[in-house]
């Protein structure tokens, strides 16, 4: 007991005992998580594990049964919505980009720099200095600098999913969570998103699932192991994929 | 802070539709009351009092505008914001009459009389205040729209689910309104309206003052759209429209941002009725009809949604097409009107306005093409320029 509230006490995000089941299926069965303020972890599992479901609990779309998450040792987060939380610092990339597409790179990142978001203070918004400097130090980041007036829509796939990156990172979160960053991208593309995300990663905690086992080994992090909606092991990538049981039920298949 | 909200939205395209506009408020009622019958450049007062009718239906089509193209709700029920908007005016009208009216009752308007009312209901209390009446012109759509959106919204009732609801809540208004102790004068409606402050509705000068007052609520109506829509939040509202979960997901309160959008659409909607009922002399339960609100999503398909100028053209369009069809082929009007809501969804998706615009976007594409092949443009700008036009 004493270790638990030791390890809450400098937790940034802590997941404890969450279930939740869609129609008597058990998505996610007393998952527990504990996430360090600053740092990269990735997490690993086969479809179905509960990855994007776990994610859909810290971010609020979706309400677990039982258990709590607790954010900076104590906000509870199931008592909040995706925008409360998303205010509160909690930032979250989609599998699929999503990006405002009939909008022009700048503007996807105005809209997502962390300003008053009330309905009258976006009415009468205008643009100051510091915040277009904001935008360009953040298009610099994403190497996205020479495309920014042009219409999200026509950036390739890769593009998109550095631009929704730079959108999280426009919202200034304290914590990141990244579904499948390099899903579709090329060799070369892949390399470079895992430089982008370990430089994001030394002023914020960032949480990556992912497929791509070499992706992993690149970014060189601690490693969860999700199967039917817990934890199946938890180290260096060396250690979980040496784990039996992740052999078993993720990579031996 | 607010003229810098104001400044912004006079972009090109926007000032030189309000130069129209006002060049239309004053030239249509100068040629209608300074020219003879006679001469070539005269305008009748119902050619007039026809072209009102189509700029009040503009201004609606503009408001669907406003909640379809930019942020994504279908409303098939801005019908009820307008007719409720024509019902104020209406009210305001009919006690107007005074003690004019058949029965020569001073307070009762005669469909009370006929309905053996005793006394005024009490919502009819304070409506012969024209600042009052004007009041409610706004206020009372705008508060339906309000409390329909609020909860419609809170609960995330989306797409075609939305836009069912919007036609069940005109349909039950029109049940409603066509009852007779509703106090609205049941199936016949409000009519045989007098005076407007204090001045004959009949009379040339009148009518010409409400068809520039049309013609003027529209520009106004538009430079605001054009404010909200160039705005961050016009931002934000297409963010909604294309990616609503990732609006979501960036702290907005995608729920705040439809209610203020769909409020005040209702209240620009409730402007446009309000200005078409003295120009016609009649408000009646027909106005909340289903197919009416259906209508406008027509026009403003046809001019082009998204655009604020294309539901204008478009309302304008078809609308003088059905008045040419129903007077010289009455019964084939209807197919017309399919027929091009086909038409227009096959061949035109983007409406006359939106595939202009994108013409003309295109044709910048093709320059720079030429330009690229001279070998002065940077090709890479080129492939960009070409699939941006695609």
């Amino acid at each position: 007991m004493n270790t638990v509230s030791e390890t809450r006490t400098k937790s940034l995000l802590y997941l404890e005992d969450v279930s939740v089941s869609f129609d008597g299926f058990k998505a996610i069965n007393s998952l527990s998580l504990v996430v360090e303020p600053g740092e990269l972890r990735a997490i690993i599992g086969p479809n179905g594990a509960g990855k994007t479901t776990m994610m859909d609990i810290i971010t609020g779309k979706t309400r677990p049964d039982s258990g709590r998450v607790i954010f900076e040792d104590e906000i509870d987060l199931t008592k909040k919505d995706e925008a409360d939380i998303a205010q509160l610092g909690i930032g979250r990339k989609f599998q699929k980009p999503t990006v405002f597409e009939s909008h022009t790179v700048w503007d996807n990142l105005e809209l997502a720099l962390n300003r008053s978001r009330g309905v009258f203070a976006t009415l009468f918004y205008t643009l100051s200095a510091e915040d277009k400097a904001r935008i360009e130090e953040i298009l610099a980041t994403i190497r996205l600098a020479h495309r920014a007036h042009e219409h999200a829509a026509n950036l390739s796939h890769g593009q998109k999913q550095w631009l929704e990156i730079g959108m999280l990172l426009a919202q200034e979160p304290k914590l990141l969570l990244v579904d499948e960053p390099v899903a579709g991208m090329t060799d070369a593309e892949t390399a470079e998103t895992a430089i982008l995300l370990r430089e994001i990663a030394k002023t914020r905690s960032v949480v990556v699932v992912e497929h791509d086992m070499g992706f992993i080994r690149d970014l060189g992090v601690k490693v969860t192991c999700l199967a039917e909606g817990s934890v199946l092991a938890e180290g260096s990538i060396d250690f979980v994929s040496n784990d039996p049981k992740v052999i078993e039920n993720y990579l031996g298949r | 802070m607010i003229t810098r909200f104001i400044l912004r939205a006079l972009e090109g395209k926007i000032v030189f539709a309000v130069a129209i506009l006002i060049g239309i408020a004053i030239l249509v009622p100068a040629l209608n009351l300074l020219t003879p019958p006679t001469s070539a450049l005269h305008i009748p007062t119902y050619a007039m009092a026809l072209f009102g009718k189509y700029l009040c239906y503009a201004l609606l089509a503009l408001a669907l505008d406003l909640v379809w193209g930019y942020c994504g709700i279908l409303s098939l029920g801005h019908g009820a914001f307008f007719a409720l908007g024509g019902y104020a005016m209406g009210m305001y009208l009919m006690r107007q009459i005074g003690s004019r009216g058949v029965y020569g009752n001073p307070v009762l308007p005669d469909f009370m009389v006929f309905l053996n009312y005793k006394e005024l209901p009490w919502f009819w209390y304070g409506m012969d205040w024209f600042v009052v009446a004007m009041a409610m012109v706004l206020l009372v759509p705008g508060l339906l729209a309000f409390v329909f959106g609020w909860f419609a919204f809170r609960s995330r009732v989306n797409g075609v689910y939305l836009s069912i609801i919007t036609q069940a809540m005109t349909y039950a208004l029109m049940l409603a309104f066509f009852r007779n102790d509703m106090g609205f004068g049941g199936n016949n409606g409000l009519t045989d309206f007098k005076d407007i402050i204090g001045f004959s509705v009949q009379a040339d000068g009148t009518r010409a003052v409400l068809f520039a007052l049309s013609a003027l609520m529209l520009a106004l109506c538009l430079v605001v759209a054009s404010a909200i829509t160039r705005s961050k939040f016009g931002k934000v509202l297409v963010g909604v429209r294309d990616a609503e979960s990732r609006v979501r997901f960036l702290g907005f309160r995608v729920e705040n941002i439809k209610l203020f959008t769909f409020v005040v659409s209702a209240m620009f909607a409730g402007i446009a009725g309000a200005l078409f009922v003295p120009q016609v002399g009649i408000i009646n339960p027909g106005e909340f009809a289903p197919a009416n609100s259906i209508e406008v999503v027509v026009w403003t398909a046809v001019g082009g949604r998204g655009t604020l100028i294309g539901p204008i053209i478009g309302a304008i369009l078809v609308n003088a097409g059905k008045s040419f069809f129903t007077g010289a082929f009455p019964e084939f009007w209807l197919f017309a009107l399919g027929g091009l809501f086909i038409a227009v969804t096959l061949f035109l998706p983007r409406g006359i306005v939106g595939t202009i615009q994108h013409g003309f976007n295109a044709r910048k594409a093709l320059k720079a093409a030429a330009e690229a092949e001279k070998g002065r443009g940077d090709p890479d700008d080129v492939a960009r320029a070409v699939q941006a036009a695609e």
